[in-house]
């Protein structure tokens, strides 16, 4: 880059200050979609199209601060889906007498709680400090509804898990007891897991729907539906792929259930009106697309794929991938609208012009 | 305690948290017709609260280079400078050509700039598209001029301008998505009304930060909390002034029990408009509004956008109950699609 040219005195005031530029945010070009028709940008201020006045901002910054949750939430929003809709289906097995696909489901139960629990402490700016949300109780603050209900679920998932192990313990001695006492113990321990599992497939929905971001709030009637049908996709998913054939009918019952479930919440989400935007555009747009796309094909090969494991493990590899994209695509959609002024301003504003009455003082002027 | 309006509406928030005989609730009126941008706020916060430094650079936005309310800087200065007259003044140009206004392509320019807040997300940066249209036109006047008044122009392309400028602060709702979502307890309402982080507590997990329908509270990246204004509670015990007001040489940031101060702003707003300010008008002073007033409140002479404020938030934990339902709707459904999976092909 050349240095500043010689000031020229009849250039309006701050037209070369691009020139001076040197920390340009590297995903600036990608967020640039708001700027319809703005161009000229380093060429002297007065080439500049200036957009359609539909909002006023304060230099374009977002009024909100976007959420400081990592990816780690987006993946735990997966993980313990997975392991509540894998709680569900281990309860379906146990009473059903299949006991591989009951091994199976309480296996990825306890990883997928095990795997979440990780990232949510991972997340926090102080993990030494995780057991602070044992504090407290609140029902104002699904972080803490949540924190109990994997308090609770988590040591039931584990419980029931390990005493998948009993069959290779002696006959004989204080293990021999616990050999015979095991298999009890797992069953009601899987059971009562089983009770909190759609409480923990759900909750989440309300943790992202209870903050200011504009996309999650919104959403609110339709998440808990999407997360609760995503949950038991991914559930699916994983029966599908692991357990023998002879044994998944229901699941493959329960993946046309999901999807049903999932895509009428989907559709809702589309349908919120500006807040929506993020949910069919851009990155967060392109997941949500994947996700309902996989869960089609997902279902859809469920339900053709009888005996054959090959269509069984494609089924569940599809109904998994749907699970990822969908929780992150709602993730991302959340993030992108509170990264944009216009989400938080224009609806606040088209309420407040309809109630224009409330409060006189405040009338435009 | 349970009140029919914990979640949403017109609450006195202290008795509501449970204390007895508790104090007059206190708070903030920033009036910012009286503000010079002096930024005395800033500093007496710093000093007073040992907030750290949050960078040193220029923002290209007019002369505010704190860019936001941030972990690290617990009153920012807002600076709009726009192409019209004040209401009451004389016009400063009258008999002077102002020149070339600036362009929109410094407040596109302020959109995109960042400085190490030290703190996430800190200051992010913003869409250029809509900072051009803060300039309600090509007639901005982003940074202040290099060149005198006029020169280029003859008196016909001149414009007049006016500096608004703004203390923002915490509000300190009535209703405080912060604390409701805070799942440690570590936001706590104090005996004043006033919401207050524990720093001994906060275990940083953030949800306050997208709870915030303002953007205020923030988290410092080397500590992994999250720290916003408090009004000085230090202070507030010993009956004394928060560092911000005793400060501020213009007394636009005005401190006291908030009655008192709603009846002053209300009567300040009365003189302005007789003067001829019609935009003057209050802004989070209403106890019915979304989130049942603020403890901090405002009067601005624009529309609350234009110094970076929501038009009208609403506190989250509104629909709360509703969001609950929700999920237990979804659960039933859940659970209901199981049995039926598994009960349903049996012979």
């Amino acid at each position: 880059m050349t240095g500043p040219t010689p000031a020229d005195p009849n250039e309006p005031a701050g037209a070369r200050l691009p020139e001076f530029r040197i920390d340009r945010p590297a995903d600036g070009q990608r967020r640039r979609g708001t700027g319809r028709g703005w161009r000229g940008r380093g060429a002297g201020g007065e080439q500049v199209t200036v957009p359609p006045v539909d909002f006023t901002s304060y230099y374009g910054r977002p009024i909100l601060k976007p959420p400081v949750w990592k990816h780690d939430i987006a993946g735990y929003l997966f993980t313990g889906g997975l392991a509540a809709g894998s709680a569900l289906i281990a309860a379906g097995a146990q009473l059903t007498g299949r006991p591989r696909l009951r091994q199976v489901s309480r296996g990825t139960a306890l990883g997928g709680i095990a795997a979440s629990t990780y990232l949510l402490v991972h997340d926090l700016g102080r993990p030494d400090r995780f057991h602070h949300m044992l504090r407290v109780a609140k029902l104002t603050s699904p972080m803490s509804v949540g924190t109990w209900i994997l308090t609770a679920f988590g040591p039931l998932a584990g419980v029931a898990a390990v005493a998948e192990v009993a069959p290779l313990l002696p006959r004989h001695g204080a293990l021999g007891l616990a050999r015979r006492l095991a298999p009890p113990v797992g069953d009601v321990a899987g059971l009562v897991a089983a009770a909190t599992a759609p409480a923990l497939a759900t909750y989440t929905g309300v943790l992202l729907a209870d903050t200011a971001v504009p996309s999650w709030h919104d959403a609110y009637p339709a998440l808990p539906f999407v997360f609760a049908g995503s949950a038991l996709a991914a559930a699916c998913g994983v029966g599908l792929i692991a357990a023998p054939a002879a044994e998944t009918a229901p699941v493959r019952r329960l993946a046309l259930a999901a999807a049903a479930i999932e895509l009428a919440g989907g559709h809702r989400l589309e349908r919120m009106g500006l807040t929506s935007e993020p949910y069919r555009q851009g990155r967060s747009g392109r997941l949500m697309r994947a996700g309902r796309a996989l869960l089609a094909v997902g279902a859809t090969a469920a339900l053709l794929s009888g005996r054959s494991r090959a269509l069984s493990a494609l089924s569940g590899a599809a109904l998994l991938a749907s699970s990822v994209a969908t929780r992150f695509g709602v993730f991302e959609a959340g993030v992108t609208s509170a990264r944009d002024p216009k989400y938080t301003v224009v609806p606040q504003r088209e309420r407040r012009d309809q109630e224009g009455d409330r409060s006189p003082a405040e009338k435009r002027t | 305690m349970v009140h029919a309006n914990s979640l949403y509406g017109p609450l006195d928030p202290a008795p509501d948290a449970g204390y007895e005989d508790a104090p007059p609730r206190m708070g903030f009126f920033t009036d910012t017709s009286v503000c010079i941008g002096c930024k005395a706020c800033e500093v007496a916060c710093k000093e007073w609260n040992d907030v750290p430094a949050s960078g040193l650079d220029l923002l290209g936005m007019s002369y505010d280079n704190t860019g936001a309310l941030t972990a690290n800087s617990w009153r920012h200065v807002a600076f709009v400078e726009q192409p019209r007259p004040s209401g009451w003044a004389t016009p400063a140009f009258e008999d002077t050509p102002a020149g070339p206004p600036v362009s929109a392509a410094t407040a596109t320019f302020g959109a995109e700039t960042a400085t190490h807040t030290g703190t996430d997300p800190g200051i992010p940066s913003g869409s250029p598209g809509a900072a051009a249209r803060m300039v309600g036109g090509s007639e901005f006047l982003g940074m202040p001029g290099a060149q005198p008044p006029g020169r280029g122009t003859g008196v016909e392309g001149r414009s007049d301008f006016r500096w608004l400028m703004m203390s923002d602060v915490c509000k300190h709702c009535t209703h405080a998505a912060c604390l409701d979502v805070c799942p440690t307890g570590s936001l706590f309402r104090t005996e004043f009304g006033t919401v207050v982080v524990q720093e001994d507590i906060c275990n940083g997990c953030g949800y306050c930060i997208s709870a915030c329908p303002y953007g205020v509270i923030d988290q410092r990246k080397n500590d992994g909390r999250a720290w916003k204004c408090t009004l000085c509670y230090d202070r507030l015990g010993a009956g004394m002034t928060p560092a911000c007001a005793q400060a501020c040489p213009t007394e636009s940031i005005q401190y006291g029990p908030l009655e008192e101060l709603r009846g002053r702003a209300a009567a300040r707003v009365a003189t302005l408009h007789g003067r001829g300010v019609s935009e003057a008008r209050l802004y989070g002073h209403d106890p019915n509004d979304g989130v049942g007033g603020d403890g901090a409140f405002f009067l601005l002479l624009d529309e609350p956008e234009v110094y970076g404020l929501p038009p009208d938030p609403v506190v989250t934990t509104r629909d709360l109950p509703k969001m609950w339902k929700r999920a237990g709707l979804a659960a039933v459904t859940m659970a209901a699609a199981a049995a039926v999976a598994f009960i349903g092909g049996r012979p």
